[in-house]
C-alpha cells in the first residue's frame, strides 16, 4: 500500500475526530435514557385525563417512522456517493434526506398542535409532561439535524467535495442514523406499548 | 491532498459499508417495524406475550441499524467506540431499570390514601 505520510496523518485526526463524536453520541444517548425512565415512570399519572390509548393515533406515528427510516436510507446512499466524489448525486439524496426529514417533523407538529388544541398540553399531567419533553427533545434534534444538512449542502453547491466536507457528512450522517435509533424506541415504548 | 477519487483502502470500505448492505439493513429495518405494527393493530398476541415481542423487534431493530448503519463493529481493533457503546448500553439499563423497579416498589408500598393524607398534611393540598 502506497500511502504517503499526509494522508496516514489525516487518517488518524479522522478517527480521532470520529471517536469524538462518537463520545457525543453516546452521552446523548445516556439524556435519552433518562427520559425514557422517565416517561416509563409517568406513563399513568394521567391526573384522571385520557390515557395515551385514547390520544395516540397510531398510524400517523407508524408513517413518522417509516419516512425516518427511509431517510436514514437515503442518508447512507448519499454517503457512498460523496465518498466517490460524485457531487450531483450526493445533494441529490442528501435533499430527499431532508425532505424525508421534514415531512416527519410536519406530522410531529401536526401532532402536538392536535393535543395541545384538544387541552392536553404538558401541563395537564406528569404523563404528558413526560411525553411532550421526550418526543419534543428528538424534534429538537431533527431540526438541529436538518439545519446542519442545510449548510451542509450549501458548502457542497459552493464549495465542491472535498476531504474535510467528507469528514463533516460522516458526522452528520452518524447523527442522523442516530436519531432514527432512539425514534425506533420511541415509537415502540411510547406509541405501540401504548396499545398493548 | 488526498481529493482524487480513488483512494479507499480494504479496511475503509467494509468499516464504511456498501451500496448492499445498505439495502439488505433498510430492507430488515422496514420488516422490524412493519411486523410490530401489524402485531399490535390485528391483536394476533395480547399482554405480556405482545409486549415481550415488541421489545424484542426493538431490540433486533437496534442490532440492525447498529450493524448495517453505524458499521459498529466493523472498526480495526482496538475497537474504542464498540467498547464505549456497550459501557453506555451498561449504564442506561442501570438507569431505566433501576428508576422502574424502584418506583413501582413506592408505589406499592404507599397507598393513595397514605398519599392524600401525607400531601394535607405537609404542603395544605386537599383532594376529595
Amino acid at each position: 500500500m502506497a500511502q504517503n505520510i499526509a494522508s496516514h496523518h489525516e487518517a488518524e485526526a479522522n478517527d480521532r475526530v470520529l471517536f469524538g463524536f462518537w463520545i457525543y453520541l453516546m452521552t446523548d444517548l445516556l439524556m435519552f435514557a433518562v427520559l425514557f425512565a422517565t416517561y416509563a415512570v409517568l406513563r399513568d399519572s394521567t391526573a384522571g385525563g385520557p390515557s395515551d390509548r385514547e390520544l395516540f393515533r397510531l398510524p400517523l406515528a407508524f408513517t413518522g417512522t417509516l419516512l425516518l427510516l427511509t431517510s436514514s436510507f437515503t442518508c447512507g446512499i448519499g454517503m457512498i456517493a460523496a465518498r466517490q466524489y460524485k457531487k450531483f448525486q450526493t445533494l441529490l439524496w442528501f435533499g430527499i434526506t431532508f425532505l424525508l426529514g421534514l415531512a416527519f417533523l410536519t406530522l410531529e407538529v401536526v401532532e402536538f398542535r392536535e393535543l395541545i388544541h384538544e387541552g392536553h398540553t404538558w401541563q395537564s399531567s406528569a404523563w404528558l409532561s413526560s411525553f411532550f419533553s421526550l418526543v419534543g427533545t428528538h424534534g429538537l434534534h431533527i431540526i438541529s439535524g436538518l439545519l446542519w444538512m442545510a449548510v451542509c449542502m450549501v458548502f457542497i453547491v459552493k464549495r465542491g467535495l472535498n476531504s474535510s466536507m467528507i469528514r463533516k457528512l460522516t458526522l452528520l450522517s452518524l447523527f442522523w442514523h442516530f436519531l432514527d435509533i432512539v425514534w425506533i424506541f420511541i415509537f415502540t415504548i411510547v406509541y405501540l406499548m401504548a396499545f398493548v | 491532498m488526498s481529493s482524487e477519487p480513488h483512494n479507499t483502502s480494504t479496511h475503509t470500505e467494509a468499516e464504511r459499508g456498501t451500496l448492499g448492505s445498505y439495502v439488505v439493513g433498510f430492507i430488515l429495518s422496514l420488516l422490524f417495524t412493519v411486523i410490530p405494527y401489524y402485531l399490535v393493530t390485528k391483536k394476533t398476541l395480547s399482554g405480556q406475550a405482545l409486549l415481550i415481542t415488541i421489545i424484542g423487534f426493538a431490540v433486533l431493530q437496534l442490532i440492525i441499524q447498529m450493524v448495517f448503519f453505524l458499521h459498529l463493529g466493523r472498526e480495526p481493533k482496538p475497537r474504542w467506540n464498540l467498547l464505549f457503546f456497550v459501557s453506555t448500553l451498561g449504564i442506561i439499563l442501570i438507569v431505566v431499570l433501576g428508576s422502574l423497579w424502584i418506583m413501582t416498589h413506592l408505589n406499592y408500598n404507599i397507598s393513595p390514601l397514605e398519599m392524600n393524607n401525607e400531601l394535607i398534611k405537609d404542603e395544605g393540598i386537599y383532594r376529595e
